[in-house]
């Protein structure tokens, strides 16, 4: 099977488009490559949706837990516990036995005019059970860096704000919320890339592969059992794994660009590339 | 364990859970604690001596050596460690065979890869297929020790790189000032004052190496997760203790030994840094300095 044949056959693989039996006997690079390729599908689809979606839930949470009344910080305080003192692989573990436990029913709902039918049993599958752990998880984590930018925003500019007659939502949107974000910014793009890491462990954990649609490092480990020849299909991943921290890098050191575009150039703080390995 | 657990099922509930939890099983479910708390005990000073080593090299004025620290402990940035968790298992496991190959079997002349086989000569097989079960399982908790060992000394190496150059420059000036060497200079000052620079990075690594111990399952360890998995299957009635699937109770309390253990050592390891940062030229060893006076 020459490469381009390999890339057409399995390109999307992981999402169950094309070839169906994965390579038998003696595996090409290409192959391996091409297959590990569309395991990154699942990895991707994972960081940006949980990501995008945890980030929202995550300031919510810092927010309860810096404010003042107890019913409302408690709470948040244990989550974040929770999902900041276990490990994920462990988390993984029990939402999926918890996941099979929920009776199996379907519901109808509309989205967008479209009539859907969701089934319960959706949830022990990884798109979405690995998912809500993920988001769950990845929020905490984000919300515990937020929230400890909050606690550091200069007093001087809240009390600009005051003295400006800045309010309620209004100091929030126009002084609050931007300043977290700045000074959060550098940890939080460290936790970015330690959430895609975390994706590589969906398909390890106890969510089962649908049809063998697996992730990047699924192939991988696959790839190794069949050929015994570790050196192929893990530096493959590696490499995959490397250029889309490299991206991930690059679109959140354009988001810090511009969230420090307003500092006089040597007050800006730089996105350091090399993310400290704080988690 | 108990007298009265010869016939469980004409037990009650108190006296059953009693007899379940202290059961076969349940003894090898709790002995595999153990093996976290030994790979703890060996992987976490074995990964600060890969990572002083590391650190040590990245400053090193060679260049090559130089190279080999820096690109160690870069690794761990870009790739999750899982993938090197898996990588190194197998890694280590063929370099091993292959190096006894090379030594015990000199005049073997077939190729060692064959395909999609990794043969070596008999004599050179880690460990030898005849050996006891416990050697296996210890020769791949080793194996498994080692691996965390390079992934977590790759993490360390790069927070004691960040906290030798955090030492105050002036303190090496002064050192060279009183006619130290480099070495001396390096021993005597820098490595005693790195500490409480490393200190913040070196807990949070800890931290995570306890929460990287449930991935010994991945690597065919017979740890907690895979008893918690093994046990809390459901068994059906011609097994002497019966149930259901248990799993999701053992997983919650995997998860809330997890939770104590983090949250313990980080009682702890703030004590820690609050000792270490007395008499330190640093911020809380100036409040420190205040507070007394």
């Amino acid at each position: 099977m020459t490469c381009a044949e390999a890339f057409q056959a399995y390109a999307l693989r992981a999402i169950g488009i094309g070839e169906r039996a994965l390579p038998q006997g003696e595996i090409t690079v290409c192959e391996q490559a091409v297959l590990i390729g569309s395991g990154m599908i699942w990895n991707v689809y994972f960081l940006v949706l949980a990501l995008s979606l945890g980030f929202f839930f995550a300031v919510g949470l810092a927010l309860a837990k810096a404010s003042d009344t107890r019913l409302i910080r408690k709470p948040a305080e244990w989550f974040i516990f929770l999902f900041r003192g276990s490990p994920l692989f462990i988390q993984f573990f029990m939402a999926y036995e918890a996941f099979v436990m929920i009776p199996r029913l379907g519901f109808e709902f509309e989205l967008f005019g479209i009539a859907i039918e969701a089934e319960t049993r959706w949830f022990a599958r990884a798109w979405l059970g690995a998912l809500i752990v993920l988001f769950f998880n990845t929020s905490a984590y984000a919300a515990e860096i937020f929230y400890g930018a909050l606690r550091s925003i200069p007093k001087g500019d809240l009390e600009a704000a005051d003295a400006y007659g800045l309010t309620g939502w209004k100091k929030f949107k126009r002084i609050t919320f931007p300043t977290t974000m700045r000074l959060a910014w550098p940890a939080y793009t460290n936790e970015a890339i330690f959430m895609f890491h975390a994706t590589a462990l969906v398909f390890f954990s106890s969510f089962p592969t649908f049809q063998q649609r697996g992730d990047a490092l699924y192939y991988a480990s696959y790839f190794a059992d069949r050929t015994f020849n570790p050196f192929i299909p893990y530096p493959i991943v590696a490499a995959y794994f490397v250029v889309l921290t490299l991206v991930i890098i690059t679109i959140f050191g354009a988001i810090n660009r511009r969230l420090n575009r307003h500092l006089p150039q040597d007050q800006r703080r730089r996105l350091r590339l090399r993310p400290t390995l704080l988690r | 364990m108990f007298t009265f657990c010869e016939d469980p099922s004409t037990l009650s509930s108190l006296p059953w859970f009693a007899c379940y939890l202290t059961n076969g099983v349940h003894m090898l479910f709790y002995q595999s604690f153990l093996t976290v708390f030994a790979l703890l005990a060996v992987a976490a000073p074995l990964s600060l001596a890969f990572g002083f080593l590391a650190a040590t090299a990245s400053r090193s004025p060679i260049a090559p050596a130089r190279w080999l620290g820096k690109g160690y402990t870069s690794m761990v940035r870009g790739i999750p460690d899982i993938v090197f968790f898996l990588f190194f298992v197998l890694v280590l496991d063929q370099g091993i065979e292959y190096i006894r190959h090379v030594i015990n079997c000199p005049d073997w002349d077939e190729p060692i890869r064959q395909g999609a086989n990794f043969l070596v000569c008999d004599a050179a097989r880690t460990p030898q297929g005849n050996a006891a079960q416990w050697v296996h399982e210890t020769y791949n908790f080793g194996l498994a020790v080692f691996t965390y060992a390079i992934v977590f000394g790759a993490f360390c190496g790069n927070v004691l790189f960040g906290a030798m150059n955090a030492v105050p420059r002036p303190q090496l000036e002064t050192a060279a000032a009183y006619g130290m060497t480099r070495r001396q200079a390096f021993w005597r000052v820098l490595v005693p004052q790195m500490w409480i620079y490393a200190l913040p990075g070196l807990s949070n690594i800890w931290v995570i190496l306890i929460k990287a111990t449930p991935l010994l399952f991945l690597l065919g360890i017979e740890d907690i997760v895979y008893w918690a998995r093994e046990i809390g299957g459901s068994r059906n009635s011609r097994f002497a203790y019966p149930h259901p699937d248990w799993r999701f109770w053992y997983f919650l309390g995997l998860l809330i030994f997890y939770l104590c253990f983090t949250r313990v050592s980080e009682v702890v390891l703030a004590r820690v840094t609050k000792r270490l940062s007395r008499g330190q030229a640093t911020a809380g060893g100036e409040a420190m300095r205040k507070a007394a006076a």
